[in-house]
């Protein structure tokens, strides 16, 4: 099944997971070895994007008086199909049910030490979709990443180069809590996150998932 | 009022306080322990509070890695992490600190946005107590506290009542406590709350729309100590409710 749209069902949870991508991580160098940090991060890092920032590609993404500009987080989401509890890497790509592109828009924010909710909770901030059943994807570890601002490719990346892979971060994150269905998990954001202002079109396109379009709009015009 | 859900007979239920326990809503009267109890009500987006008690931030300070705090430490817990009152939270084999939070927890009753603080209470639906659950082996220093601290299944407790905001004259007035096997291990009263309850809901309404359902856990104050295997722990809070959790090891789950 493809579809461009995306919602996911009531009650779901969407889980961003953050500095999975080898060059965010190596971005924060020797960072990671003193405070606040002291150490680079052992298990997954997840956080939430809650049902008040999940949007669908056509809807406006409103930029807060207080951001002059937003980054783009273009990812690839993980949509459960079955209670995944303790599954291993083998068997983890059974439990899902399809692949989705996200943007897990940020204000852009320097410190990662603590959950950053006024930076990333905002209304909209997660427009999801398109969405392909997992059988079109051969390989999600390895789809082309394109993010395009008013039809300029500001970011071409790919879905590979994570700390953990698609199955491996499934088996490490389900080892210690339950994804339901309908729960959608990103493989994280790629180091170099693009940034956009209001009156911008961000359209991000996933190899073979398809294609994820919103326009930024000032929030005190709306 | 005080309204919980349970399941009974196969079907989940509305349910309500009994002198006898509990009284479905189509009229039986049933044992507190005849039911199984499920959070009190449809839960939307769950936010918690870190430091929000004076005299825990002192309590945990010598682990803080930056102690300063310019606007409320807030973070969200997933709805897997969810179970009910009289449930069992699973213990790891070989953590050496896992914790109860014993909180007040706030459940939003109406969409509120850029909510002054004059109006926030207008936006509370009411009050149940929640067990926040942390195993601090699990620290590390990104988007602290991480989700493997926080957001284990069985790690969010809550009940056994949700209870009406008009039968709550004063929210800021409620002495809590926790007790593991009948002994008193955490005290406090939700007037030291460092971010009070209108506070919290015009911070956060500030930068995001909150809807009905979604919860606000208001943290904890002093005297979290470990609890192991075999534990009963009872998280209560005067004129909301005892919640009641046991903590059981990783055979029960098949581990």
């Amino acid at each position: 099944m493809m579809s461009n749209i995306f919602q996911p069902p009531v009650g779901a949870t969407v889980y961003g997971t953050l500095l999975n991508h080898r060059e965010a991580l190596a971005a924060l160098g020797d960072q990671v070895h003193v405070a606040p940090y002291k150490a680079p991060p052992k298990a997954p890092i997840l956080y939430i994007k809650p049902r008040n920032t999940w949007a669908r590609s056509g809807d406006a993404v409103l930029v807060p008086s207080d951001a002059a500009e937003l980054q783009m987080g273009a990812t690839l989401g993980l949509v459960i199909a079955r209670t995944a509890c303790k599954v291993s890497a083998a068997e983890a790509l059974d439990h899902v049910a399809g692949f989705v592109v996200m943007n897990d828009i940020s204000v852009p924010h320097e410190s990662f030490y603590r959950p950053s909710m006024r930076f990333k909770c905002r209304d909209g901030s997660c427009p999801m979709g398109a969405y392909v059943s997992r059988d079109a994807v051969a390989n999600p570890d390895a789809l082309a990443v394109t993010v395009k601002i008013d039809g300029e490719v500001v970011q071409h990346t790919d879905t590979g180069g994570r700390v953990r892979s698609v199955a491996q971060l499934l088996a490490d994150v389900t080892e210690f809590m339950t994804l339901n269905p309908g729960d959608v998990l990103s493989i994280g954001v790629a180091a170099h996150a693009p940034l956009a202002h209001a009156g911008q079109r961000v359209t991000i396109t996933i190899e073979g998932v398809g294609q994820l379009e919103n326009v930024l709009l000032a929030e005190e015009l709306v | 009022m005080k309204r919980a859900k349970v399941a009974y007979g196969g079907a989940i239920h509305d349910a309500f306080e009994h002198p006898a326990g509990v009284q479905l809503a189509d009229g039986r009267v049933l044992s507190e322990e005849a039911v199984v109890w499920l959070p009190p009500f449809e839960v939307g987006t769950i936010i918690a509070l870190g430091l929000n008690y004076a005299d825990h931030v002192k309590e945990l300070s010598k682990e803080l890695t930056v102690t300063t705090q310019d606007e409320p430490l807030a973070f969200l817990k997933g709805r897997s992490s969810l179970i009910g009152h009289r449930a069992q939270t699973r213990r790891p084999e070989g953590v050496a600190f896992m914790h109860y939070e014993c909180e007040l927890a706030v459940v939003i009753g109406s969409t509120a946005k850029n909510v002054k603080r004059d109006e926030a209470m207008q936006h509370v639906a009411g009050y149940t107590v929640a067990n926040d659950y942390a195993i601090r082996d699990y620290l590390e220093n990104y988007y602290r506290p991480n989700l493997r601290v926080k957001n284990r299944d069985g790690g969010t407790v809550l009940g056994p009542w949700l209870v009406d905001a008009a039968d709550v004259p004063d929210a800021h007035a409620l002495p809590l406590r926790t007790l593991v096997n009948g002994v008193v291990t955490q005290q406090g009263n939700t007037r030291d709350l460092i971010t009070d309850i209108p506070a919290l809901i015009e911070y956060l309404s500030g930068f995001m729309t909150l809807h009905a359902g979604d919860v606000i856990l208001t943290g904890t104050p002093d005297g979290v100590v470990n609890v192991n295997v075999g534990d009963e722990v009872v998280t209560e809070i005067d004129g909301i409710g005892r919640l009641v959790n046991t903590i059981v090891a990783d055979a029960t789950f098949g581990r």
